[in-house]
């Protein structure tokens, strides 16, 4: 197929803006990604002429919602390729789906002294809840360590492997470092102590061809904001003999099957972990997200992303005074540096007046910044719809800092 | 010395000068070396005003009836900016601080570094000089 980067950033409106008189760039895009018109429009055409609460109404406008809601399952279903759409439940993002995995995985395996294994460049999302289900049930969080490159240690992690580790819980693309862990290999050795293994995708699935199958992971996350679609839905996939054993996380309305004041039967798998009105319109737009991905082409993506990183890291990286964190051998779409001694507050600051948006800080790894001994980082996080040109003007931003700060 | 709010109509004016925000950058970092630099012994976190991104220390000696503010950051442009709230508030008496309405942060554009969300400690750095303040004017009015 046919990628070309200026007829795409025609589909996002945004990027026509302008931030203080210059061009936005935007360059934040693992915090959030921009949305395409056909998300826009989606969200819009479904509040205008077809809203209704799905799953309970028998007249018209409910059975239509339903049908998209489903038919959304259905799209995500494909597009990390689960055996089931009944494996698929919708959350409110990643952050959810781990929350509500560490609950119900927790109450029914987790056991005083058990182990839970994660790794040293996880977002805070997937340390906090794990700590605090270790502490309510006095289980032990263990970590695998990583290289100055940010290449998780292989050797440590089958160290660490052991009769009390009950799940691993590892990112798939560090939101720090850019660095793409080797999952199937992770899930293999895990599996071959019948230890299941989630997997957090929300930096993975916008940028390469995630197959749940293939990876074999019990369970994978991801967040629809990430992903070009709305904000305040995610996926939490789960292979379904997980989701039969495991209880639901939350109680509510649509997730029952019988209720009375004695006793409550939960709905059947994905519904019982979907208590309450769900996202439905999150579901549906996101969907449409995935479909544009779809349409645009995963591999296009994953190319074109992948010069803009080579391009970024020679640009930037050949000044002596730059120093980039996250060289792993693989690695997409995230490139994390600082500018001499400048703290990236100040350079962050000075961007954004040239229209440069960039995350500085911690990135919610605190973890990762202590590795390294460094409070923070300037992040500059790629996505289908950036240009070498923007990789200059940030260049040219970062001679700015460099004439005012040094 | 000038009334505190002399001293924000001096700010509004100097900044009146600068069109360009990076002349205006470029101004706070050089007020930045302004600053009267915290006593390496009180560069603790006892002493720490925490954002999430730049840190921030701040410390006052209470002498005559006044306080003085000394502080430091490990951010230029925060710097600048405290350089500019301790020449308000530094030398001070704690009526005075507790009764400054301090606009002139608003009127040089620099709000957005005050919003809670914006984690630089500026926000809780103002806070603090202030409870220094009720805190003297407290002690020393029993006294």
């Amino acid at each position: 197929m046919n990628f070309d980067v200026y007829k795409i950033r025609k589909d996002f409106p945004i990027l026509d803006r302008k931030i203080y008189n210059k061009p936005l760039v935007y360059l934040d895009n693992g915090a959030t990604t921009q949305k395409p018109a056909c998300v826009i429009d989606c969200i819009n055409d479904f509040h205008t002429r077809r809203n209704s609460s799905i799953h309970r109404g028998l007249h018209y406008l409910s059975e239509q919602a339903t049908e998209s809601y489903e038919a959304a399952r259905k799209t995500v279903q494909e597009f990390i390729n689960a055996r089931s759409s009944r494996e698929i439940i919708f959350t409110s993002g990643t952050t959810g789906s781990i929350n509500g995995l560490a609950l119900s995985f927790g109450e029914k395996y987790i056991n005083e002294g058990d182990e839970i294994l994660i790794t040293a460049m996880e977002h805070h999302s997937n340390i906090v809840p794990w700590q605090m289900l270790c502490e309510r049930k006095k289980a032990v969080l263990r970590v695998i360590p990583f290289n100055d490159e940010g290449e998780l240690l292989m050797d440590e992690y089958e160290k660490l492997l052991n009769d009390k580790t009950r799940i691993v819980a590892v990112i798939h693309v560090s939101n720090t470092l850019g660095t793409v862990n080797p999952v199937e290999e992770i899930v293999s050795k895990a599996h071959q102590r019948g230890i299941p293994v989630l997997v957090d995708g929300a930096q993975s699935v916008q940028h390469l061809e995630v197959d749940v199958q293939k990876m074999d992971c019990d369970f994978f996350v991801f967040s629809g904001h990430k992903t070009y679609g709305p904000t305040g839905i995610g996926v939490l996939y789960g292979k379904e003999k997980w989701l039969e054993e495991m209880s639901p996380f939350q109680g509510g309305g649509e997730m029952v099957e019988n209720v009375t004041f004695e006793k409550t039967t939960y709905n059947e798998v994905p519904f019982k972990f979907e208590a309450g009105t769900t996202n439905y319109i999150g579901a549906i737009a996101l969907a449409e997200a995935l479909k544009y991905i779809d349409k645009t082409g995963k591999q296009s993506i994953a190319d074109h992303e992948s010069e803009l990183l080579k391009y970024a890291t020679e640009r930037i990286g050949e000044s002596a005074d730059i120093k980039i964190y996250g060289t792993a051998k693989d690695k997409i779409s995230i490139l994390s540096f600082l500018i001499n001694n400048i703290h990236p507050y100040d350079a962050g600051m000075i961007f954004d007046k040239m229209g440069v948006a960039v995350r500085t800080g911690t990135h919610c790894a605190q973890p990762v910044m202590n590795r390294y001994n460094i409070d923070g980082t300037i992040r500059a996080s790629f996505a289908l719809y950036n240009t070498m040109e923007e990789v200059d003007t940030l260049c040219r931003a970062i001679e700015k800092v460099r004439s005012l700060l040094s | 010395m000038k009334e505190i709010n002399e001293i924000q109509e001096d700010i509004i004016n100097e900044f009146g000068l600068f069109d360009d925000w990076m002349d205006k950058y470029e101004y706070l970092i050089d007020l930045s070396r302004d600053v009267p630099l915290i006593d390496p012994k009180f560069k603790n976190n006892d002493h720490l005003i925490s954002g999430c991104q730049s840190k921030v220390w701040l410390h006052a000696d209470y002498n005559d009836g006044r306080i003085y503010f000394s502080a430091d950051s490990n951010a230029l442009i925060t710097k600048g900016i405290i350089a500019l709230l301790i020449r308000i508030f530094s030398g001070r008496t704690p009526e005075e601080i507790i009764n400054t309405d301090l606009y002139f942060i608003d009127r040089i554009g620099l709000r957005q570094n005050l919003s809670p969300t914006r984690s630089n400690g500026l926000l809780a750095f103002i806070k603090q000089i202030r409870n220094y303040a009720v805190a003297y004017n407290i002690k020393y009015k029993k006294g």
